[in-house]
């Protein structure tokens, strides 16, 4: 490596610093403020390039012109992102956080189809920008001058919005609301437009932060995900709330990517280190260390405890004999359904799929419901365990059912390093962290072409001869599928299962009686590992292979959502919830080309209509009905 | 007698499932010092938020200088000239006492005192050393004066004061006492929350006394003083 | 010798003194009220005596056991139980799972997967909630109870371990008066019947008054009396920085 290579590409981790920080900063100004960790915000960035490849293309053919087209394209995101805050935003504000985190997960559904729809599916070369397509000379190397552009507008950005926040009313609103909200509000300032107008500001970063790609990278409909995963990190990293966190943090992870990049191979003891395949796990690692170092992020200050009422929760009490009954019942249809091959074909095929749901979702619901920790990246255990059981299966060649328990072991092996490091923090914090485990598995997982296929992933991994028919397979996934949940929810019951209850209810007192809370979070994050693993084995066999795009960030959303949607609050919900979604998910599919944006609608309304999910929203009306009942006998006999 | 500035009929408020206040009623009227008694827990500072609009769940009518203002958000009160400082000071750590003040500023309003930061520092000349220090690195008297001194930059007609005795010390309770007085003086109105008779004596002309979300007394503190039932069975004497 | 022996703590955040050289005993047997305005050093005191916060210098010996570096849980362990001024106990759990909850801590049987929880201590838990008058309400939410029987829930746990030293941090904030009285009255027969040892901090004077044995005074982080009821009531320094100086305020 030369000295100019190495230069060139600190530069170039200047240019990426700039354009992650005016993504991040935006993120961060709206979680300041609003507490809403904004996951369409990637969808804004990558609409920032989509509005600017369109308005360049129409009107970028002089200077002015060029530059008027990204402004203009930065404010209409903006004016986009004021109008979804006032529509659908304001309605969550006081939802817990987990529902925030899924409005706005729905509306990257919505914002991407839409994208399709406008743009369709095809990348989109944008014109380059007029007066700077040149480049010039550093030590003999060629450095484009649209980078230097770049170079500068990150530091000016920041300088501006410290300006503003700072030197004006506005900024010292901000400021103030970003502490004590409510407080604000006694004193005479409303809110809902203090929220717009951070809400559009952070918009209009992030559509800028777009916008000034447009000449750099093709237009495409992967950028809102590939973005906020990074702009999270970036947020995380720097301290949520802190501008010039974001900004630090931007630089460190950009240039310890162009660090990886400039490094190239390694070779130490013998052994090439690819340093520059680690640039997608580097920004991941970063915060990982950072996280473990200073929890709050660089420049961040600690948070006040997530708003997630679980202290509220009604007792877990035994099940009611009509419950069982009903629930035997069930199970009994559930064996018979082979017996209808003939009427529905299909049955078997969509039930095997709902039962990997069932389990998933009831492992994810194990630790986040009892266990209090939300965690964003369960597709990390899902993902260990269906490539432990392919790899067994066709690079050691064992047989299936040896696979089956070893694979989960691969996912147990992870929860027991991700979960170490995972239960030292808490809300928000914990939630990224567990993203970004999630995010490292994936691009081990796509990176490692020797060991998992890379991109391609792994094919013919097939049952055993005897479980090769599909009813047999049904069978199968049945019973492991009922032998998770009952084991699950026995270990609810169990003293253990207190525990992980009682240290979510009050760390501060589990403490003062002798629990020792990280160890009982460690070990519930191990279990809930194990039957997301066991989930992923059973997966690898029922479709006959794995590849990195089913264990990816959408996994560990679809896991929330299934969750959520059944109710956080009651066991039977995520079971109720993972069925609904997986036959709404094949159902709906096979409908339309827009079914991300149906699925978004539906989860929004979920989110906006029954927050608490379907069983609790039952179970809801049941007690309400009961009451009223009661209400009104009592009355009667009073009349009397 | 004074027109009545404040009028709460019928108030009741609810905590999730929880009913907290039942049928309150009270009254207050220009000028007056009313307060609000009774013991944790009794509803003083749930009347006190629902009065300001910080309830999720409300009944009744809550009407302030002749506007019904039940339904109202805390900023739409807070426009029509009423202030409320909080038990917990909450002032905002991260901003300088100026900044503070900042925030609570609104336009000046006929017929209420008329404050900026310049008067404010006169009654509190703490305050007055130390326009640039952060909230967060003030004490914690420094900062109960800075919290009233936020809402009085909103030149409020009535102001809210939840518990402003509250775990303090009593030497710190007397500098409570005589900033209460001054701003009657001014011509301001409060109605205060507080459990200890022998401050609101000092500085109340009547009171209402709480019990468990119920109006259980009314009166002028005399007439308390008298009663020898309430006091024991509703206040910690 | 004491339970209890603290010597020269100190602890500071950023600069400001918090604790400033503090030191006292506490022999077996006897209720100790902590006194003090607020922000005087009383939770901070707590805190280090339980282990939430570590102390800059000095000493706390439990019995001749050093406690200073260890954590809450340890400490709770050699045998200091604690309540805390906001009661906390676990919301989502009966009244009845809250006791066995600590009494499965005591016994190291939190890890067990299998047999349900019920199945455990259900009759030990019931006497303890028996001595604060809350068996009937055992199959109750925590979250659902008044504020009182809260409190009450939160003293059953702390006594469940039958811990040598109890700390209570403002235990009857927030009670009745009668309420109030009927359970330092428990204290108190637990600190005889047991030989317990109790710190608490207290703002209700006639609580303090009528039931502690001793009483130290914090000011500003320093300890500045020590005495009898008698001898703190007519303390000129704690009259000053405590009682103040208004008639109004004449201690009960």
């Amino acid at each position: 490596m030369t000295l100019s290579g190495l230069l060139v590409q600190l530069l170039n981790g200047l240019v990426d610093a700039s354009s992650l920080f005016l993504v991040a900063s935006g993120l961060s100004l709206i979680f300041g403020v609003t507490r809403i960790m904004n996951f369409a915000h990637g969808s804004f960035y990558m609409l920032g390039v989509y509005v600017a490849y369109t308005f360049v293309s129409h009107m970028g053919e002089s200077v002015g012109g060029f530059w008027v087209a990204i402004i203009l394209s930065s404010l209409v995101v903006a004016l986009l992102g004021a109008l979804i805050e006032i529509v659908i935003l304001r309605r969550v504000y006081r939802a817990p956080e987990l529902f925030q985190l899924l409005a706005t997960f729905s509306l990257v559904l919505i914002l991407q189809d839409l994208a399709l729809f406008i743009w369709g599916p095809e990348d989109l070369f944008g014109p380059r920008a007029p007066g700077l397509t040149g480049s010039i000379e550093i030590l003999g190397r060629n450095f484009p001058q649209y980078n230097l552009v770049m170079i500068v507008i990150g530091p000016a950005v920041l300088g501006i919005l410290w300006l503003l926040l700072n030197k004006t009313r506005w900024g010292v609103l901000i400021r103030a609301a970003t502490q004590d909200r409510e407080m604000v509000s006694t004193l005479g300032v409303n809110q809902a437009w203090l929220f717009t107008s951070v809400f559009a500001l952070g918009c209009f970063l992030a559509g800028l932060g777009g916008a000034l790609q447009e000449p750099r990278i093709p237009a495409n409909l992967a950028l809102d995900l590939e973005s906020i995963g990074t702009a999270f990190v970036v947020v995380v990293v720097g301290g949520m709330g802190s501008i010039p966190g974001a900004f630090l943090a931007a630089l460190l992870i950009a240039e310890v990517k162009a660090l990886c990049i400039a490094l190239g191979t390694l070779h130490i003891f013998g052994i090439d280190f690819p340093m520059s395949k680690m640039t997608l796990v580097a920004e991941f690692l970063i915060m990982a260390i950072i996280l473990v170092i200073r929890p709050w992020g660089l420049l961040g200050k600690p948070q006040a405890a997530a708003r997630n009422d679980h202290s509220a929760e009604p007792p877990l009490r035994p099940s009611l004999p009509i419950f069982k009954w009903c629930t035997a019942a069930l199970v009994l249809a559930l064996l018979l359904v082979p017996v209808f091959e003939e009427t529905f074909p299909y049955a078997q095929i969509i039930l095997v799929e709902i039962f990997i749901a069932v389990l998933f979702a009831a492992s994810l619901h194990f630790v986040m419901g009892p266990g209090g920790m939300h965690s964003f990246g369960h597709a990390a255990y899902f993902g260990l365990g269906a490539y432990g059981a392919a790899i067994l299966v066709v690079t050691w060649k064992l047989p299936m059912e040896l696979a089956l328990v070893a694979g989960p072991l691969l996912a147990v092996l992870g929860a027991l390093v991700f979960g170490w490091f995972s239960v030292r923090l808490s809300g928000v914090y914990l939630a990224m962290l567990t993203f970004a485990f999630a995010q490292i598995v994936w691009s081990i997982v796509y990176q490692w072409d020797d060991v998992t296929g890379g991109s391609n992933g792994i094919f013919g991994v097939w049952p055993s001869d005897w479980l090769s028919s599909t009813t047999a397979l049904y069978y199968l996934t049945l019973s492991i599928m009922l032998a998770g949940i009952l084991i699950l929810r026995r270990i609810l019951f169990a003293p253990f299962g207190l525990a992980i209850r009682a240290a979510r209810d009050s760390d501060l007192r589990a403490d003062a009686i002798g629990v020792d809370v990280k160890r009982v979070q460690w070990v519930a994050f191990v279990v809930a590992g194990l039957f997301g693993g066991i989930a992923g084995a059973i997966y690898v066999f029922s479709k006959g292979g794995i590849s990195p795009e089913a264990i990816g960030v959408g996994r560990s959303i679809d896991g929330l959502v299934m969750v959520l949607l059944g109710g956080v609050q009651t066991l039977f919900g995520p079971i109720v919830g993972a069925s609904i979604f997986t036959w709404l998910h094949d159902s709906v599919a096979r409908e339309t080309d827009y079914w991300k944006a149906v699925l978004g609608m539906i989860i929004l309304l979920i989110v906006l209509l029954f927050p608490a999910g379907i069983v609790g929203t039952l179970s809801h009306l049941w007690h309400w009905v009961k009451h009223h009942i009661l209400l009104q006998t009592k009355k009667e006999e009073a009349s009397k | 007698m004074q027109e009545t500035i404040l009028e709460v009929n019928g108030l009741n408020a609810f905590y999730g499932r929880a009913h907290i206040l039942f049928d309150v009623g009270l009254k207050v009227r220009k000028g007056e010092v009313v307060a609000l008694m009774g013991r944790n827990g009794a509803g003083k500072s749930t009347t006190m938020k629902a009065i300001m609009g910080m309830l999720s769940r409300t009944q009744g009518e809550i009407s302030f200088m002749g506007n019904p203002i039940a339904k109202s958000a805390p900023h739409v009160i807070s426009k029509m000239g009423m202030g409320f400082v909080p038990e917990d000071r909450r002032v905002f750590t991260d901003l300088t006492v100026l900044e503070n003040l900042e925030v609570g500023s609104q336009s000046e309003r006929e017929g209420a005192p008329h404050w900026t930061a310049e008067k404010l520092f006169e009654l509190f000349p703490n305050l007055g050393e130390m326009p640039h220090r952060p909230g967060g690195n003030m004490s914690g008297g420094e900062q109960q004066m800075l919290t009233v001194s936020r809402t009085l930059m909103g030149n409020p007609y009535l102001v809210l004061l939840d518990e402003p005795s509250e775990g303090v010390a009593p030497v710190i309770v007397e500098q409570m006492a005589n900033m209460i007085m001054a701003l009657k003086k001014q011509g301001l109105t409060i109605l205060l929350s507080e459990q200890n008779l022998q401050f609101a004596d000092l500085v109340c002309d009547r009171a209402y006394v709480l019990e468990n979300g119920h109006v259980r007394f009314e009166g002028t503190m005399e007439e308390l003083a008298a009663n020898d039932d309430v006091r024991r069975n509703y206040l910690s004497v | 010798m004491s339970l209890l022996t603290i010597d020269n703590i100190n602890k500071a955040f950023g600069g400001v003194k918090a604790i400033n050289n503090v030191s006292f005993e506490l022999p077996r047997g006897q209720l100790l009220a902590l006194l003090g305005p607020n922000g005087a050093g009383k939770s901070t005191c707590f805190n280090m005596l339980n282990g939430q916060l570590k102390p800059d210098s000095g000493s706390i010996k439990l019995e001749g056991v050093e406690l200073v570096g260890r954590h809450p849980r340890q400490i709770w362990n050699e045998g200091v139980g604690r309540t805390f001024q906001i009661s906390a106990t676990f919301g989502s759990l009966t009244v009845l799972e809250n006791l066995q909850m600590v009494l499965l801590s005591r016994d190291k049987k939190l890890f067990r997967l299998w047999t349900p929880a019920a199945s455990y201590y259900k009759k030990e838990a019931l006497v303890l909630l028996d001595q604060v008058g809350m068996a009937d309400q055992a199959d109750r939410a925590c979250s659902v109870l008044a504020y009182g029987d809260v409190k009450r829930v939160e003293l059953a746990m702390a006594l469940a371990h039958d811990p040598k030293l109890l700390l209570m941090d403002e235990p009857t904030a927030g009670m009745a008066p009668k309420e109030r009285n009927q359970l330092v009255m428990l204290v108190k027969k637990m600190v005889i019947d047991r030989n317990l040892s109790v710190l608490f901090t207290e703002h209700s004077m006639d609580v303090v008054f009528e039931h502690a044995d001793r009483m130290i005074v914090f000011a500003r982080g320093e300890l500045i009396a020590d005495g009898s009821a008698d001898d703190i009531r007519n303390d000129p320094k704690v009259r000053e920085v405590y009682f103040g100086s208004g008639k109004s305020f004449e201690a009960a």
